[in-house]
């Protein structure tokens, strides 16, 4: 647990930005609520620990005003919707309690914030399901790392520094084999202790095509194509016998950044590849993802609905639909008529653009080029509340706890009060 | 408030009473002796009521990551049971694997007041307390898993002294806020993580070289030597695997007289004799039951419909995943802790096989003796939904019915059991017992699941039915605490149950390289493994309950 080790400086504190989360950070928290990570940080953790205080005053209109005063016109706006989005979705485990209780009561949508991204995902564990394994499986076993899609090393800084340059259990950190199938890494990724990375490049937006014939080769097909998305075939059937006499593969991609349509697909044939290596060996996938609390707003929508995300409460029983429920959806058809937008772990997530009465329980200091009708700041899990939230892998939930004190309500003090003004 | 229970019929096989008409009185949550002399705030007239004390479910899966995985993997079951939001309710959805809430609601609404998530992986204690303490009126616990963790593993193989393996487990237990230990296919999962695909009792673990049986005396001794009133809770080798009764066998004789409670057997009770090489064990494994007074068992029945299994067998389920309905399954390997795997299933009363495990399962709850060592279950959701019970009371309590069930299954089937010619129908008192008394004492709670003074006042009260099954799945009233809490069926409250747990004392020198052991191969550090009672508490509706453990060490 996070240690206060002299006057301001906290140690072994967990970070509730990076997605894999660390927690041997060393924190310094300055008497005015300036926060500095000075060990172990990274580029996403510091971002997310070092942002501005800012104004803590809630405001209507652009106004300021009372708490009291903010959370009442809150409950009047939602409660005058006909159909309330709540989205965003972007909190401890006790926010997004409070959201669906609150979204429950309303009869609201609820959803959570990139959704399309979380349903690269979810979609193929609704449809035919996967084999994955969780952090400490991939530093104490993995002998082979299959990097899938560029990005990894920038949006998960840390992840090899903590996961696969290390000596596992069973396996040495210069015995592991990285593969980079898509993107040469970038600097970051490329600092592997005396052993250049390699690659079988192509553009992201082939890793269809070439995920398909990795599979089909994995299978034992023939295939007679000689080159996919750039990628010589032979060297796809040389990665698919690593892969085959690995002893323990780890497959590793994270959907967020695959941005063309119906992307699941490619996910899907990742995850059947996967299995198709088990039949004779080992191998796991490792879908990366978890950054601003978008686990834990599916694990929580799961046990308490049954439905991971895009959650229609307004005929009285909980209604999912990937498609119909999306928040871009509801708020390009004009279907919803207020929003309330919960982002708690960062200032800059602001709610999307659009007409309707808007709500944002927000990070303080989170800035509009709009006023919404109602900004209630609030803090941040593990910087100014304690709570919990998930790790990419989805099994280990971290607990956060509280560094500083500056009279920030949590996002679930905020909507539950909300809930009980209606 | 006193509340007084006036003239039911009250079954307390913890104080012998089986049917007889008694009064009871309710104070503060407590079942009390009549005070003398004091104003009676609140009468209900039980006479020609049934009354019990609130049942415990010992082995259900309602909490924790792989319950949530069959949760969002399913939602075309979720669709065809929803649960609507009323001024007192929340909603959800039930059938296979019910949103949290309507957990809650659904076991209360069925006259239980307590359920245990049997399979809690220690890294992922977290997220069972978390989606437990959103179960709402229940009290519950877990037995966390050990087994094919890497550190015990490790111990083994390195021969730790037996104290050494008693403090990693009370340690285990208290990092992880449980109430007993439970294994699943010793060794088992982190074999499959070497790609081994099957470990019988005796065979070698590839790399550790420590077998099952090795890790089941060592487990069973340490959760003695602490006093742990739960005896090891055993998932044994081979589930599902056809001839695997003699693995059973031995590992009920292997265990050389220590305490231990087989579960869901009915999965473990496999011979290989007849035309599909699959046949009942189900009387030898009885009669081992019998002759072992060690051994406790629940059953884990099957019954026929849609269900999803959800086991920390990953290597059992990884072989299964072809039988996958509908065709999705999801496999993990965890953290250096254990493994899950989430397979979607359907019993089918026309399957050979599914009609056979369906009359295995009956066979041992009628051929084991003693009603104080054998458990209701079935494994919720593996064998069915735990709102199938009250139909399982009545094939147990009503032979009549029992042989129509059984006379429209597959015909091979049928000629493989013996259940037709079996005559014995439970009663009340030994419904009473399986389902209340003796649970409380196998899990070790003292005030629960009887009637006597001192007693929390979990009472269930049924109106007497010709068909039990309408009776056990409408109570007319059940008290959680002293406080009503559902009324002809329906929830008329909503509480907050407590969660049990012990906290057996060990030499904290484990911490050292336990803290070693973190730092160097796991993800995070020790200190934020541990779940605090605060965790638990914090939300101002939960709390944890320490049970004593007495120390044999």
């Amino acid at each position: 647990m996070a240690k206060l080790i002299a006057p301001g400086l906290w140690s072994e504190v967990p970070s509730p930005f990076c997605g894999i989360g660390a927690d041997d950070l060393t924190v310094r928290v300055r008497d005015d609520g300036a926060v500095t990570v000075e060990d172990n940080g990274d580029p996403v953790t510091r971002a997310g620990f070092e942002q501005p205080l800012g104004d803590k005053t809630p405001r209507v209109d652009g106004r300021p005003v009372p708490l009291e005063a903010a959370v009442s016109r809150a409950a009047e706006l939602l409660q005058a919707a006909q159909l309330p989005l709540i989205a965003g979705l972007a909190a401890d485990v006790n926010g997004v309690r409070a959201a669906l209780s609150l979204g429950d009561r309303l009869g609201a949508v609820v959803d959570a914030a990139d959704g399309e991204a979380l349903l690269r995902n979810l979609l193929v564990l609704q449809d035919s399901g996967w084999m994955t394994c969780t952090l400490a499986e991939v530093k104490n076993r993995a002998d082979l790392i299959v990097m899938v899609g560029g990005g990894l090393e920038t949006g998960f800084p840390r992840f090899f520094e903590r996961h696969v340059w290390v000596d596992g259990m069973f396996v040495r950190a210069g015995e592991r084999r990285v593969i980079h199938l898509g993107q040469a890494p970038s600097a970051a990724g490329r600092a592997s202790p005396g052993k250049a990375p390699e690659v079988l490049a192509c553009d992201d937006v082939h890793l269809p095509q070439v995920l398909a014939v990795l599979r089909a080769l994995v299978k034992g097909e023939s295939v007679a194509a000689e080159a996919v998305g750039g990628i010589p075939v032979a060297r796809l059937a040389e990665l698919a016998k690593s892969l085959k006499a690995a002893r323990y593969g780890v497959l590793v991609w994270s959907a967020a950044s695959w941005n063309w349509p119906h992307a699941e697909l490619a996910v899907q044939t990742l995850c059947e590849l996967i299995k198709e290596l088990n039949r004779t060996t080992r191998c796991s996938g490792l879908p990366l993802g978890g950054k601003l609390g978008s686990q834990t707003a599916t694990q929580v929508c799961g046990w308490q609905s049954g439905y991971p995300l895009r959650i229609r409460f307004s005929r009285g029983t909980p209604e999912y639909d990937p498609y119909l429920n999306a928040t871009e959806r509801l708020l390009d058809e004009g279907s919803a008529d207020a929003l309330l937008w919960l982002a708690a772990f960062d200032s800059e997530q602001t709610p999307p653009p659009t007409e309707i009465p808007t709500i944002v329980v927000g990070r303080c200091g989170m800035a509009f080029p709009r006023p919404p009708a109602v900004f209630i700041p609030v803090g941040c899990p593990g910087i100014d509340h304690p709570g919990h939230t998930y790790r990419t892998d989805n099994v280990v939930a971290i607990r956060l706890y509280q560094l500083r004190s500056v009279g920030l309500p949590s996002s679930a003090q905020v909507i539950r009060a909300i809930e009980q003004r209606l | 408030m006193l509340i007084k229970l006036k003239g039911g019929t009250v079954y307390d096989p913890a104080h012998g009473i089986d049917g007889q008409v008694r009064d009871l009185y309710v104070q503060d949550g407590r079942i009390v002796e009549p005070p003398p002399g004091a104003r009676v705030d609140r009468e209900y007239d039980l006479s020609g009521k049934i009354v019990m004390a609130g049942a415990i479910d010992m082995h259900t899966h309602i909490g924790g990551g792989k319950v949530n995985i069959a949760r969002v993997m399913l939602p075309e079951d979720h669709r065809a049971d929803p649960q609507y939001h009323t001024e007192r309710l929340r909603s959800g959805c039930g059938h296979a694997a019910p949103s949290t809430w309507t957990t809650g609601y659904r076991y209360a609404e069925m006259g239980f007041t307590t359920a245990f998530e049997p399979a809690v992986l220690p890294v992922n204690a977290r997220q069972a307390h978390m989606e437990m303490g959103d179960i709402p009126i229940l009290d519950k616990g877990g037995y966390a898993m050990l087994g094919s963790d890497d550190f015990l593993l490790r111990m083994l193989r390195d021969g730790a002294d037996q104290k050494a393996v008693n403090d990693y487990v009370a340690w285990t237990l208290n990092a992880t806020q449980c109430i007993g230990i439970k294994v699943v296919n010793p060794g088992g999962i982190s074999a499959f993580k070497f790609n081994q695909r099957a470990l019988d009792l005796d065979e070698r673990h590839e790399y550790y070289g420590v077998t099952p049986r090795q890790i089941l005396k060592t487990l069973a001794t340490a959760v003695h030597e602490l006093g742990v009133p739960h005896p090891l809770h055993v998932h044994g080798c081979n589930l599902g695997v056809p001839g695997n009764v003699e693995t059973t066998l031995k590992t009920i004789t292997g265990i050389e007289g220590l305490p231990l409670h087989l579960t869901h057997i009915q999965f473990h009770s496999y011979g290989t004799e007849g035309d599909f090489k699959f046949s009942s064990g189900a009387a030898r494994i009885a009669e081992a039951v019998n002759a072992n007074p060690n051994v406790t068992v629940d059953v884990g029945q099957v019954l026929f419909g849609q269900t999803v299994t959800a086991s920390g067998d990953n290597m059992r389920q990884h072989a299964n995943a072809g039988h996958a309905h509908p065709k999705k399954w999801v496999c993990m390997d965890i953290e250096c802790d254990a493994g899950c795997g989430v397979v979607p299933f359907k019993y089918r009363d026309r399957n050979f096989v599914n009609a056979l495990q369906w009359a295995i399962g009956l066979e041992i709850f009628l051929l084991v003796d003693d009603p104080w060592r054998v458990f209701l279950t079935t494994d919720h959701p593996n064998g069915a939904p735990f709102t199938s019970y009250p139909h399982l009371i009545r094939l147990l309590m009503d032979r009549t019915f029992r042989n129509e069930q059984l006379s429209r299954l597959h015909p091979e089937a049928q000629k493989m059991t013996t259940l037709a010619s079996i005559e014995r129908e439970y009663s009340l008192y030994e419904i009473a017992i399986m389902t209340r008394a003796g649970a409380a004492r196998l899990v070790g709670l003292e005030d629960r699941g009887h009637l006597g003074p001192g007693a929390a006042a979990d009472i269930t009260v049924y109106t007497p039915d010709d068909d039990v099954e309408r009776m056990f799945a409408k109570p007319t009233y059940v008290f959680k605490d002293g406080e009503l809490v559902v009324k002809d069926g329906e929830i008329v409250h909503v509480t907050w149950g407590t969660t049990h747990t012990v906290k057996p004392d060990y030499d904290r020198a484990i911490e050292r390289s336990l803290t070693d052991y973190f730092d160097r191969y796991l993800t995070m550090k020790l200190d934020n493994f541990i779940i605090s009672d605060e965790e638990i508490a914090e939300d101002g509706r939960g709390s944890v309950t320490v049970h004593p453990c007495g120390g044999r060490g």
